[in-house]
């Protein structure tokens, strides 16, 4: 049989997937013979992400096509040489290059160009558009030389151009000829609130202003920018993104029926007038009479038209216009009718000019949701837009559903709530019913298994929350029993794995894993074993083979900060310090130009240690007596106290020093979660010890123990474990207490939450510990003896050793060599992490230094 | 990825396009951690797993920014073998240097870490 000819002219985004679909029809590979004419040089390329490749992503990265994909199915791929003219009677295009093909089917994929103003000076060198990656390199380009930069255009690519200006250092200004930012997308109320946003990131904007003239200088390059308004601005680099228009050109020229406003006019089957032409993505008329310029609708148009030439049933009706994107750094998201405008629309509106979000739905007369606005935090996109394109009422109150996500209610908002119908993933138009039919009847068990399957949450990712809960929601509903164990390693829970490395006395991760479990490990059950290895009294927990389980945190013995520094935080216990003792800590922070804090645990943190500097700091801080704080462990953090009856008038127990000791006899001790505590001296509780994993408050009788308390994230209120113990069973009820939790926890749960889970509860408990209901209360002594008879400072012993201390180097090859990507920037008279937009960009901005930044001091 | 008997002497060296840079002693890594080095201005990661194979991948965090890979733990998921960023946690496959939980950062970068050949020198 001789194979038909089909023609793509263009290899874009559209262009691509189009290929892809139609290659995946039946039959398409032995009938048909393709040639793609692509006028830029390159592969088809991720558009969408185009703005990252100022932030490092390569050209491949983008690619969307390789050369594997073009031999794999013998496409005759022709870069750099677009087509030039249609000859419909005779059925041939002819290419730059001067070739002519002849075709059975012709698809146009050619995308639009840039609109740009036709002021005076738009074309002189130092004025650019934003499409392609020439367009990009030649903005990087120029914004070496520049100081200013103006953006023509406020909406989503101009902020993104700005954006992207701004990270090369370069003072940037957008003009809008609209009265706010992103007109299409967000209404008044939004645009004032992305305004004010992207102003406080330094980017002056100026709306309802058109730009009139570019003026140049004597070199001919642009210099200056008169607006409508009469503000003039010295620029030297210019982008236009002032909206785009179809490239219509070839069909207008062959003469194919176009759109009044441009863009070739196709039916829902992406035909053009011409039976033989097809044209889809940007420069079509979609059937509903519009040109989308985003790429979903876009891939919707290729599927249909990849169907329709090999006779499958599909179309494009229209599609959907949500958008979520993150312009510099602010959320902004609308969706289905998000000004308003179905008859009877009303609005519910929620902002907060401070932390600068704002929000509005529009609801219809019926009560269902038709769109909305997101500014500043649009979390709820992701259920939202499907509930308002399916036109569903409401699954709760709209008042409910705009409050921030700590007031209660709006995390009621699920998967659940939608319908099957609803569109989960826009980008790749994957229904929730889609989603569920992976699961039920795919066999997938995990959010990778779907997306892999569906290609749901491989776009924008702005679903791959409510994706997840979809798929644990159906997975429950299956009936699926998520494996009890605690990862793909190992089988048992943490409890059975305390139970076996107990009784067999394995002393060694490898073996564990050799006897017990499967694969390697990862980072779930290495720190784990770790932990139950270090509660079991294996020693110091950085030695052989325990070094390589601990977290990154436990193996620096220091907390990692989010610019790869480490904290520093010395033990204080029960909060108690001497002057000397903060003098010292003063000076060390001082010497060493470390940002301090008092913590929320009553003691001190030092910020902002490079690894290769935390011996020398811990050095110091072990010569004036003190000891690790644990910080970074899964172990007792601190024993808040009261002032107590020492000084406190009302107080009737020495609080403190209760505190003290009880800090001193738990420090180091490894459990499934950090562990904290408080000791107040009366009932007023200042100490708050009603809040922590153990509590004790002073009555006139002794002491009363509480457990299982908890603030943070889910707080709870500590249950009262037992009343007027004296000092001596205090402490043995708080040792088996902290013992029958370590034993029988699971990976990283607190006391509050094993509390509630435990069998029996609280009164079970005080069987256990107070009546050794389990004989086991002789092993749990003997467990916390050992303890505090083996505790040693983690520290002194690490600087003791020589060998333990090679870790603590910033690059192994180059020991002396400080981290350069550490650095600081000052702020309130101490340092803080520069933002990646201060640091390692391309235009290093004033005020960044290396870690050993001299910060001004009174 | 190369596997080999642990001998103190050998030397581990990382080609960083032009040449095979020197970085450490092959018994200084411990099996299952890493350590940084710096190799033609460039922070690299280099590992060792409890087989004794040798993974270098680029050290900066494409999440965070920042230069902590080679603080992550290894493991396996499957039979990829893989290390933790100590960051935010996400995975990294040590061969191909592609991330296995997103594909892509916030900011739409690829979640990627570049690879570099590494060899042991006996
Ligand atoms: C430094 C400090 C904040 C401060 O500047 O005050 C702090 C800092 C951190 N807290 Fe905290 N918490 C600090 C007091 C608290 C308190 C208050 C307290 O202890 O009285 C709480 C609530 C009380 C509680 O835990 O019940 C608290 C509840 C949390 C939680 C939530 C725990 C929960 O059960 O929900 C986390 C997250 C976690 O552990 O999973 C957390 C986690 C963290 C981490 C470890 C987050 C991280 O992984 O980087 C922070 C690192 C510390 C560092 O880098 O040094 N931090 N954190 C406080 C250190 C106290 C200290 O001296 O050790
Ligand atoms: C910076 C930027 C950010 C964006 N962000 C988003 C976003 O967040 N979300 C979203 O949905 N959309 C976004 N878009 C829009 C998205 O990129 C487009 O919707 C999508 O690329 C359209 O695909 P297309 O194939 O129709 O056009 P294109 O991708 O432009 O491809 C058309 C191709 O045809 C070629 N061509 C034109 N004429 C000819 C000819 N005569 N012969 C041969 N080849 C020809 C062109 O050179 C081009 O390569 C963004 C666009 C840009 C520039
Ligand atoms: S808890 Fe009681 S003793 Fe302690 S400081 Fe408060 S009032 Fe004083
Ligand atoms: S909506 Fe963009 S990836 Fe799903």
């Amino acid at each position: 049989m001789v194979k038909k000819n089909l023609v793509l002219v263009g290899h874009g985004m559209v262009g691509q997937r189009f290929l892809e679909e139609f290659l995946a029809q039946p039959g398409a590979a032995r009938d048909w013979r393709v040639t793609v004419l692509a006028e830029e040089a390159r592969h088809a390329y991720d558009r969408v992400r185009l703005t990252s490749w100022f932030s490092g992503t390569s050209a491949e990265e983008l690619a969307l096509c390789g050369d594997s994909f073009v031999a794999e199915h013998g496409i005759d791929l022709r870069l750099g040489d677009p087509a030039v003219a249609v000859d419909r009677e005779r059925r041939t295009v002819t290419t730059g290059s001067g070739q002519l093909i002849g075709y059975d089917a012709l698809v146009l994929a050619t995308g639009s160009y840039p609109f740009v103003p036709p002021v005076p000076g738009h074309d002189a060198p130092g004025c650019h558009v934003y499409r392609t990656l020439e367009d990009v390199a030649a903005i990087k380009e120029g914004a070496t030389t520049a100081r200013v930069g103006a953006v023509v255009g406020g909406g989503l690519l101009g902020l993104e151009a700005a954006g992207a200006l701004r990270a090369m250092g370069l003072e940037t200004h957008v003009v809008e000829f609209a009265p706010r930012l992103m007109s299409l997308q967000v209404d008044d109320g939004g645009g004032a609130a992305l305004r004010r946003k992207i102003e406080e990131l330094g980017v002056v904007v100026h709306t309802g202003a058109g730009t009139q003239a570019i003026s140049t200088g004597a070199d001919g390059r642009v210099r200056a920018m008169s607006l409508s308004d009469g503000t003039e601005l010295a620029v030297d680099l210019v982008v236009f993104s002032a909206g785009v228009r179809p490239r219509d050109q070839l069909a207008r020229e062959c003469g194919l029926v176009v759109g009044e406003r441009g863009g070739i006019t196709v039916d829902e089957r992406c035909r053009t007038s011409d039976p033989h032409i097809l044209a889809i993505g940007e420069c079509a008329q979609a059937a509903d009479g519009r040109v989308y310029g985003l790429v979903a609708p876009g891939y919707a148009m290729a599927e249909a038209a990849a169907r329709e030439l090999t006779g499958e049933p599909g179309s494009f009706t229209g599609g959907d216009t949500s958008t979520k994107l993150k312009l510099l750094g602010v959320d902004v998201a609308s969706f289905g009718d998000a000004h308003g405008s179905t008859p009877g629309a009303l609005d519910v509106v929620y902002t907060d000019t401070r932390a600068g979000v704002y929000k509005k739905l529009v609801i219809g007369e019926d009560g269902a949701l038709l769109g909305g606005v997101l500014v500043g935090d649009a979390d709820a996109y992701s259920v939202l837009r499907p509930l308002a394109v399916s036109r569903r009422p409401l699954p709760a109150p709209p008042e409910q559903l705009l409050l921030p996500a700590s007031a209660a209610g709006s995390s009621a908002v699920g998967g659940a709530a939608l319908p099957d119908e609803a569109l989960v993933c826009s980008c790749h138009n994957v229904s929730k019913a889609a989603i569920r039919a992976a699961v039920t009847d795919q066999g997938c068990t995990s959010v990778r298994e779907v997306k892999a399957c569906t290609k749901a949450g491989t776009g924008c990712g702005s679903c791959v929350k409510l994706l997840g809960g979809i798929v644990e929601e159906e997975l429950a509903a299956t009936g699926v029993e998520l494996a009890p164990g605690l990862c793909e390693h190992f089988a048992h829970t943490r409890a059975e794995l305390y139970e076996i490395v107990r009784v067999k006395g394995i002393a060694s991760f490898s073996r564990l894993i050799d006897e017990h479990g499967t694969g390697e490990g990862c980072d779930i059950c290495k720190p784990v074993v770790a932990s139950i290895l270090a509660s079991l009294g294996n020693g110091y927990v950085l030695d052989g083979e325990q070094a390589a389980l601990q977290d990154t945190n436990d193996h620096h013995l220091a907390n990692l900060q989010r610019n790869g520094s480490y904290s520093v935080v010395p033990r204080i216990p029960g909060g108690e310090i001497t002057p000397d003792g903060l003098i010292t800590i003063g000076e060390i922070a001082r010497d060493f130009g470390l940002y301090t804090k008092i913590t929320g645990g009553q003691r001190i943190d030092m910020f902002g240690a490079r690894v290769d500097q935390l011996p020398q700091i811990w050095q110091r801080l072990v010569d004036a007596g003190f000891e690790s704080g644990h910080a970074y462990g899964k172990a007792l953090r601190t024993v808040k106290s009261c002032v107590g009856q020492t000084w406190c008038r009302y107080g009737v127990q020495d609080s403190v020093g209760l505190a003290i000791e009880l800090e001193l006899r738990y420090r180091g001790l490894r459990s499934p979660h950090k562990l904290k505590a408080a000791v107040s001296g009366c009932a007023r509780e200042c100490a708050e010890a009603q809040g922590k994993d153990f509590g004790v408050i002073a009555t006139a009788e002794g002491w009363n123990l509480y457990v299982g308390g908890n603030g943070g994230m889910t707080p709870r209120h500590a249950d009262l474990l037992a009343a007027d113990l004296d000092r001596e069973t205090l402490i043995r009820t708080i040792d088996r207490f902290l013992m029958f939790y370590i034993r029988t926890a699971d990976r990283l749960e607190r006391t509050a939450p094993w509390l509630e889970r435990l069998e029996g509860g609280l009164e079970h408990l005080r069987e256990v510990v107070l009546e050794d209901s389990l004989g086991i209360c002789a092993d749990l002594d003997e467990l916390m003896e050992r303890h505090v008879g083996t505790y040693q400072d983690e520290w002194a012993a690490t600087l003791a050793d020589p060998e333990r201390l090679r870790r603590f180097v910033s690059f192994v090859n180059a020991p002396g060599t400080p981290d350069p990507t550490v650095r600081f920037v000052p702020e309130r008279d101490q340092i803080r992490p520069a933002r990646p937009e201060e640091g390692g960009g391309h235009r290093v901005p004033a005020l960044v230094a290396g870690p050993e930044l001299e910060v001004r001091t009174r | 990825m190369t596997t080999t008997q642990d001998t103190t002497t050998a030397v581990v060296e990382i080609d960083c396009g032009k040449r095979w840079t020197p970085v450490c002693e092959y018994g200084q890594l411990i099996p299952g951690r890493g350590v940084t080095a710096l190799v033609d201005g460039e922070q690299v990661a280099v590992f060792r797993d409890r087989a004794g194979a040798l993974y270098a991948v680029g050290n900066t965090d494409p999440f965070s920014r920042a230069s902590v890979i080679s603080r992550g733990i290894l493991g396996s998921r499957g039979d990829t073998p893989v290390v933790v960023s100590p960051m935010y946690k996400q995975a990294f496959d040590l061969r191909t240097g592609e991330c296995l939980d997103e594909p892509e950062t916030p900011d739409g970068s690829a979640a990627r870490l570049r690879v570099w050949p590494v060899r042991v020198i006996a």
